[in-house]
């Protein structure tokens, strides 16, 4: 019996990573969501899934939802694999999935092909492929507020105006996969620029948590920064690494995958000083995330214990949900029509306005930098923040911070046509 | 030219120039080399016992790290949370001989190692169910590890001794030499050993299969709760560590399978090896990266030219 018992419970784990149902009614809006809150990556898929079904069911419970149609929310679990998340798109697209958030770059190069073919557009938010910013290229894809490529331009921007970099050597550790190489490119193009250089460190999936090597090099090359595109068990090693080599903490800075309560949480003391930008508030003090802790969280219909809403990851996810929930309503506006199709998402993607003002009246003001969508920029304004670990959580420690449009955009723009030149019956868009 | 002076000039030139460095790498080494014996130890026993290539052992890893912090974050004293994690493993050894082991007996090898697989995917499942997937930090300082680091001058640099590493490689020596004491010398240990020879003669002379089974597969929990406490120290407790257990893998081939000084010896070498080959050839030449494939590099040379490791049992088979 038990053997059976067991035998059941392996079976259900199995069969457990591709769980939908099927949605369909009059009022509402299907929102997929691609989560991973299990595997490798669990620590981050957690709390942003979190954030992003916190903000849709708080707009249930406050509002009723947008423009009359409620909100419905359907997790399919990834694990952060790429053939997953496909599996995932393959079993939600059919119920009225209005766009899709993969959260993971892998997914996202896999969905990006599909998206024109099946009319739902997908917003990889601050991930994915950089050159997705051509708006003009890549009518389906969206990757507002910013791509890697204007992140890395405006950490740069960000150690120039605290030291320069002129003559400095700059070390780049990065999870050894297509996300961790993505801004190399940048890096090349402004070293000479800007007059610096730049050495790469390279960590293996397989090597996240066994960064010895790695460090003994850094601490062979002697950079006067390090730069860190992590994710996962990768941050707080190789944090708790840096410490170990004394490499001094104010001058390493992640990206914004790599400067989550959960990447320092582990690391503790020995993290103070370590910096990462950013893109979303921190804290819960924002009359929004008040809304999410009255009307969700408190009510018990959120899966978010209290004390994590507000960190960082949590709030990624639901400024992520913000960006939805501004696009649909743009949508509905431009349509007319208040159950919409991803056809009608994708116009409201391309025509949302999340100005300061709409900021303080959703109850965001100052939360993240003010973003004008449009047909040709599917990127917004790729401001970023720098925040940093002052032993116990994270203090926003810089203004909004401009990436250098002037060399990212040209880049941008490069690297689109040589990805629409490379398919077969690739559709642009004109946008006048 | 460029080439070779970059493989057997120029490594050589910097071992000279940086002295501290040369020794921080040869410590950093050790350190990697002692964990890494004591995970493919946790491997050896179960296959010295049962034949059994034990896949679970990585989530092993993970499932004693994560049963000990979540036992301790109910508010339970480090230590009571420490023997409460060795009864759950204790707990698990007995059930997965009762449930999986006993009733598979005599199966091919393949059926065995393939329910390994099926315990891995359990303990997952239920690692998350019961701990949720979000990594925690081990509790270092609770369980009395040292913490800081003491510094030694050397030609100009320093050599940095983190005094976790120095406890880790203490215990993990430890336990190693415990293990092997145990399975030598007392009653048990010669049982086991018999047992990894015949098991039907085993049998004959009234020692008990299923009694044996569940000791090592307590003892690869026991192993597998220490390499997750070390280890996690180093970072975090997280799903991603079962992972570094798959450096034990060309620990084994190189150390053979059933050899417990193997495992000690071949993880010395994959921790030294790694280390010097990735700062002072790997970066030079091929740009870094290179510690997550070197071992398996070795790995596959032994299997070439030395199949059965360098202390493992030459196999040989009348066809």
């Amino acid at each position: 019996m038990l053997k059976k018992l067991i035998l059941g419970a392996a079976a259900l784990a199995v069969a457990g990573t591709v769980q939908v149902t099927t949605v369909s009614a009059e009022d509402t809006l299907y929102i997929p969501s691609l989560s991973y809150r299990t595997g490798p990556f669990a620590g981050a898929g957690g709390p942003i899934s979190n954030g992003f079904a916190d903000y849709f069911n708080m707009l249930n419970e406050r509002d009723g939802g947008i423009g009359g149609a409620k909100l419905v929310v359907e997790e399919c679990e990834t694990a952060y694999n790429a053939q997953k998340g496909v599996e995932c798109y393959e079993a939600t697209k059919g119920n009225g999935a209005l766009a899709y958030n993969p959260y993971s770059t892998g997914i996202t190069l896999q969905l990006i092909p599909k998206a024109p073919v099946d009319q739902i557009p997908v917003l990889s938010m601050g991930y994915g492929l950089s050159a997705a910013a051509v708006g003009e290229k890549f009518p389906w894809t969206f990757n507002y507020p910013a791509s890697y490529w204007s992140q890395m331009s405006s950490i740069l921007k960000y150690i120039d105006a605290n030291g320069g970099v002129k003559g400095k050597k700059i070390g780049f550790i990065y999870l050894d996969v297509g996300y961790g190489k993505e801004p190399i490119p940048l890096l090349d193009k402004l070293a000479p620029e800007m007059g610096f250089e730049w050495v790469g460190f390279p960590v293996g999936v397989k090597e996240m948590q066994n960064q010895g090597a790695t460090w003994l090099n850094v601490r062979k090359e002697r950079p006067d920064w390090m730069i860190m595109w992590g994710f996962g068990a990768m941050n707080p090693t190789a944090i708790k690494e840096a410490a170990k080599i004394r490499f001094p903490m104010d001058k390493f800075i992640g990206n914004w995958w790599a400067g989550a309560h959960a990447d320092l949480e582990p690391v503790g003391e020995a993290g103070k000083g370590y910096k990462a930008s950013s893109f979303s508030g921190i804290g819960t003090d924002f009359p929004a995330l008040q809304d999410v802790i009255k009307y969700v969280v408190d009510a018990g219909k959120s899966q978010a214990k209290k004390e994590d809403v507000g960190k960082v990851l949590y709030n990624r996810g639901l400024f992520n949900a913000v960006i939805m929930a501004e696009a649909i309503r743009a949508g509905q506006k431009s349509s007319g029509k208040v159950k919409i199709t991803g056809v009608e998402m994708r116009d409201g993607l391309e025509s949302f306005v999340l100005d300061e003002a709409r900021l303080k009246e959703i109850g965001l003001e100052g939360f993240t930098a003010p973003i004008t969508a449009s047909c040709k920029d599917h990127e917004g304004s790729g401001a970023i923040f720098v925040q940093q670990w002052d032993g116990k959580t994270w203090n926003r420690i810089s203004d909004l911070i401009p990436p250098m449009t002037d060399v990212v955009k040209p880049l941008l723009e490069e690297a689109a046509d040589k990805y629409v030149s490379e398919q077969t019956d690739w559709k642009t868009q004109s946008c006048g | 030219m460029e080439l070779l002076k970059q493989i057997f000039v120029e490594p050589f030139e910097v071992m000279y120039a940086l002295p501290d460095l040369l020794l921080q790498t040869l410590w950093e080494g050790f350190v990697s080399g002692t964990l890494y014996s004591l995970i493919a130890l946790g491997f050896v026993l179960i296959f010295k016992a049962s034949g059994v290539f034990n896949f679970a052992q990585g989530i092993m890893v993970v499932f004693a790290a994560l049963t000990l912090v979540g036992i301790h974050a109910f508010g339970v004293p480090a230590f009571l949370a420490v023997i409460l994690t060795l009864g759950v493993m204790a707990l698990l050894a007995f059930t997965v001989v009762r449930v999986v082991m006993k009733p598979l007996v005599n199966q091919p090898d393949i059926i065995l190692f393939m329910s390994t697989i099926g315990i891995t995917f359990i303990l997952i499942a239920g690692g998350q169910l019961i701990f949720g997937g979000e990594p925690k930090a081990m509790i270092t300082e609770e369980l009395g590890l040292p913490t800081g680091a003491s510094d030694w001058e050397v030609g100009g640099g320093i050599v940095i001794f983190q005094h976790i590493d120095i406890a880790a490689a203490v215990i993990a020596a430890l336990l190693i030499a415990g293990l092997a004491l145990f399975f030598n010398k007392t009653k048990t240990g010669r049982a086991l050993r018999a047992v990894a020879d015949d098991h039907q003669a085993a049998l004959s002379v009234g020692i008990s299969l299923e009694y044996i089974w569940v000791v090592v597969w307590f003892a690869a929990g026991v192993v597998a709760l220490t390499a997750g406490i070390l280890w996690a120290a180093k970072s975090d407790v997280s799903f991603a560590l079962q992972v570094v257990a798959l450096k034990a893998l060309p620990v084994l081939v190189l150390g053979g399978f059933t050899s417990i000084p193997g495992a000690i010896v071949g993880g010395l070498i994959i921790g030294f090896g790694e280390k010097l080959f990735d700062l002072y050839w790997g970066v030079p030449i091929l740009g870094g990266g290179t510690e997550s494939w070197f071992a398996f590099i070795i790995a596959l040379l032994f299997l070439l030219y030395r199949p059965e490791g360098l202390f493992g049992e030459k196999l040989i088979e009348r066809i």
